[in-house]
């Protein structure tokens, strides 16, 4: 048995309680969620889980039986190990002294990112990208004084046959 | 027309064939008993909600329909929790209504709010607040039919006050479209065909039959199956029934309480074609040990149940009772003879375990509770509906009564809760007036929902109850015997009730036997009774549930004595 991280894309039914019942799924074998994303889809009616989640293999497959069981879950897709985009936004509030302050609006440059809020002593920096990339520039800010961090979760869509 | 909330449900009710709801009045359903009171729905009072959703159980199980609970809101709904909690795990239709405060007080601590379909999300199929009066119709016709459909569950409706109270001008729901609810009754035919060859193959078949087989109405089907090809068959505890007890190809039960045979059939066996089950824990024993030359073949509904505690090697996803009906048909096309021949020596094989082990017991000076039970299976000729509480009672039962038809057996499997096989009689002679009905209880257990036979009196429902009396909460006592160096922590009960007077005071009809000589006499009194009749049965306070698969341990290392 080995823990492998899953990345579940779920349309749900646009009704209240139904995120409890898909999360009950996970927090009733003690399974932590990773990172969650909901929100409308192009149709009202319809709500888009977006959810990373780490655990026993089988266990998960089990799992995403039982979410397609659920009355309001109307299709699950499991993108991990199959081609797909994803993404994940977030929000950096970095300590931006004067004599940081270029430093930190080159790192920006680099990972063509933007400054979203700028204060005497501080920048908001908002980033797109991969995990990866989020990673490197959080790891680029650390040492100069990350005051807090805000992220989305991961966002994800398969990629069409070309 | 326009009709209050309250009045559409009733209107929603009978439209569903509803003649009976099970139920105990409270502040937040008065609106909805003030309608009921007008129909000519048959309501049976309870005298404690948890009597109410085991009542509906009994009910749909015995008489094969949805049953339905109605209770208020705050401590009338958390009573019924176990009982949803017991219907859900053995896959029971029934509907449950609760009462809620007004929809605009609800969150605030409302005096009598708890969040029912928070609690309840995890026991029922599906559970809907209704929010709208607008909305109610339809989520009832929903309710049914999510109760009844596919692998069958109860469904909670939770109705606040105002939604109730308020009039709208009444609309007939036109279809149920529910975009994601789909079951797969037919099943993949290229799969049924590779399932024929299986059985062409196997020289050491077994079919293994559950409460899925009961549900879907297999029995038929199964039967045929069984018979035509010769091939033996075991249930667990909620398959039973489903093949008839008295046929020779039949085991007995699977599992931590089952037959010999059956264990050590299971465990030999070179394919199994499992029919509605769930692979419980109780039945396979040590996971990695079970049947370990078996190819499996699992039919069941939900999909979620297959390789769940097992993996299989064919899959079939679809309803028994029609997956069964078509393997039937392609059986019929083909010659199994040669097959059919082959297999003479595991039959002898299973006849050697059967003579082996029979459930033994030597019937002395002190009642045996196994001796009542044969007795009782006698003296009815295996024509009852039998419903059992939770212990040693439930295993007796299992083994020394035999089944011939589905829904005969009422038993709470998955959850084994205590306290339900009284008033799941109740509900079951309400479903089969003209049936005898009777719960086989515990000492411990039946005081658990003592109280409904307050009901059975007053609904002149004639159930009987047996009680095997030891004095002992049995089954946890016999696990300290064998596994806790014979420490009975808080297990004896001496000083049980009278339960005669119990009976009487009551209005019933008791009845008791110390010595052996007795059990006959006190049955066929009680049994011949057209009243509710509790007997008692002294019996011997160490007797033990054998064979045993301990806990953790393989199928096939039972303890025989
Ligand atoms: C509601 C509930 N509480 C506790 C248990 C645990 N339990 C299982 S069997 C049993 C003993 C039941 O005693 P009794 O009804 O006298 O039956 P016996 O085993 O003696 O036949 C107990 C306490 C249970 N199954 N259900
Ligand atoms: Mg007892």
């Amino acid at each position: 048995m080995e823990d492998k991280k899953y990345i579940l894309s779920i349309l749900v039914d646009n009704e209240p309680g139904v995120l409890a019942r898909v999360a009950g799924l996970f927090s009733g074998r003690g399974y932590n969620i990773e990172s969650l994303c909901v929100a409308e889809t192009t149709d009202p009616l319809v709500s888009r889980i977006t959810m990373v989640t780490k655990g026993d293999t089988s266990i998960v497959e089990q799992i995403k039986k039982q979410l397609f069981k659920l009355i309001n879950v109307i299709k699950v897709y499991d993108l991990t190990g199959t081609e797909h985009v994803q993404r994940e936004l977030i929000l950096i509030k970095v300590n931006a002294k004067p004599e940081f302050r270029a430093e930190i609006l080159r790192i920006v440059d680099i990972f063509r990112s933007k400054v979203v809020d700028v204060g005497p002593e501080h920048f908001t920096i908002e980033v797109t990208g991969s995990e990866e990339k989020l990673s490197a520039i959080l790891s680029l800010l650390k040492p100069i004084g990350i005051k807090e961090v805000a992220r989305t979760g991961k966002i994800a869509l398969s990629r069409e046959a070309k | 027309m326009k009709l209050t909330g309250a009045q559409i449900l009733i209107e929603m009710l009978k439209q569903e064939g509803v003649d009976t709801i099970f139920g105990f009045p409270g502040g937040k359903v008065i609106d909805i008993y003030h309608e009921l009171a007008k129909t000519d729905i048959k309501h049976i009072l309870v005298r404690h909600e948890q009597g109410a959703i085991h009542a509906a159980d009994g009910f749909a199980r015995a008489g094969n329909r949805v049953g339905v609970c109605l209770v208020t809101s705050g401590p009338g709904a958390t009573n019924t929790v176990t009982g949803i909690a017991s219907a859900y795990m053995d896959s029971i239709p029934v509907v449950i209504i609760t009462g809620q405060v007004p929809s605009y007080l609800i969150g605030n601590d409302a005096f009598q709010e708890v969040d029912i379909v928070g609690i309840t999300r995890s026991c029922t199929k599906h559970n809907y607040l209704v929010k709208e009066t607008e909305e109610l119709a339809r989520i009832v016709k929903e309710a049914f039919h999510l109760a009844r459909s596919g692998r069958p569950g109860p469904v909670l409706i939770d109705i606040p006050q105002d939604v109730q109270q308020k009039a709208i001008t009444f609309k007939h729901p036109d279809k149920i479209n529910m975009r994601s609810y789909n079951p797969t009754y037919t099943p993949n035919m290229t799969q049924l065909k590779r399932v024929v060859q299986l059985f062409r193959k196997a020289k050491r078949p077994i079919i293994f039959s559950g409460g899925g087989a009961v549900l879907s109405k297999a029995s038929q089907e199964l039967t045929l199956l069984a018979q035509k090809l010769h091939i033996p068959v075991t249930s667990s505890l909620m398959g039973l029934g489903s093949f008839p007890g008295t046929d020779s190809l039949w085991l007995g039960m699977l599992g931590m309480h089952g037959t010999y045979r059956a264990n050590m059939a299971i465990n030999e066996s070179d394919f199994i074609l499992a029919v509605g089950v769930r692979f419980d824990d109780r039945v396979t024993g040590k996971i990695d040990e079970f049947a370990p030359n078996a190819d499996i073949v699992h039919i069941d509904i939900d999909p979620t149940s297959i390789h769940k505690n097992i993996p299989v090697h064919t899959p079939v996803v679809g309803d028994c009772k029609i997956t069964l009906g078509l393997l039937n048909t392609l059986v019929d096309k083909e010659d199994f003879t040669g097959s059919i021949k082959g297999r003479k020596k595991w039959l002898t094989q299973i006849e050697f375990w059967k003579r082996t082990s029979p459930f033994i017991y030597n019937q002395k000076n002190i009642i045996k509770p196994q001796y009542v039970i044969d007795t009782l299976y006698e003296l009815t000729k295996g024509d009852a509906v039998i419903t059992t509480e939770v212990g040693q009672n439930q295993m007796w039962t299992a083994q020394h009564y035999h089944f011939d038809h589905p829904g005969q057996f009422i038993t709470s499997g998955g959850l084994g809760c205590m306290g339900f096989g009284l008033p799941a009689a109740i509900g079951a002679q309400v479903a089969c007036p003209d049936k005898l009905v009777v719960d086989i209880a515990g000492d411990g257990s039946i005081q658990m929902n003592i109280q409904e036979i307050a009901t059975a009196v007053q609904f002149n429902l004639p159930v009987k109850v047996v009680i095997l009396n030891n004095q002992y909460l049995g089954m946890v006592r016999q696990w300290q015997e064998l596994f806790y160096d014979k420490c009975y922590a808080c297990t004896s009960m001496d000083n049980t009730p009278d339960f005669v007077k119990l009976a009487e005071a009551y209005g019933a009809t008791g009845l008791k036997a110390t010595r052996p000589e007795e059990v006959e006499p006190v049955l066929k009194k009680g049994l011949s009774s057209d009243k509710t009749v509790i007997m008692e049965f002294m019996v011997e306070r160490e007797e033990s549930v054998y064979p045993m698969v301990p806990a953790g341990k393989a199928i096939n290392e039972m303890l025989l004595a």
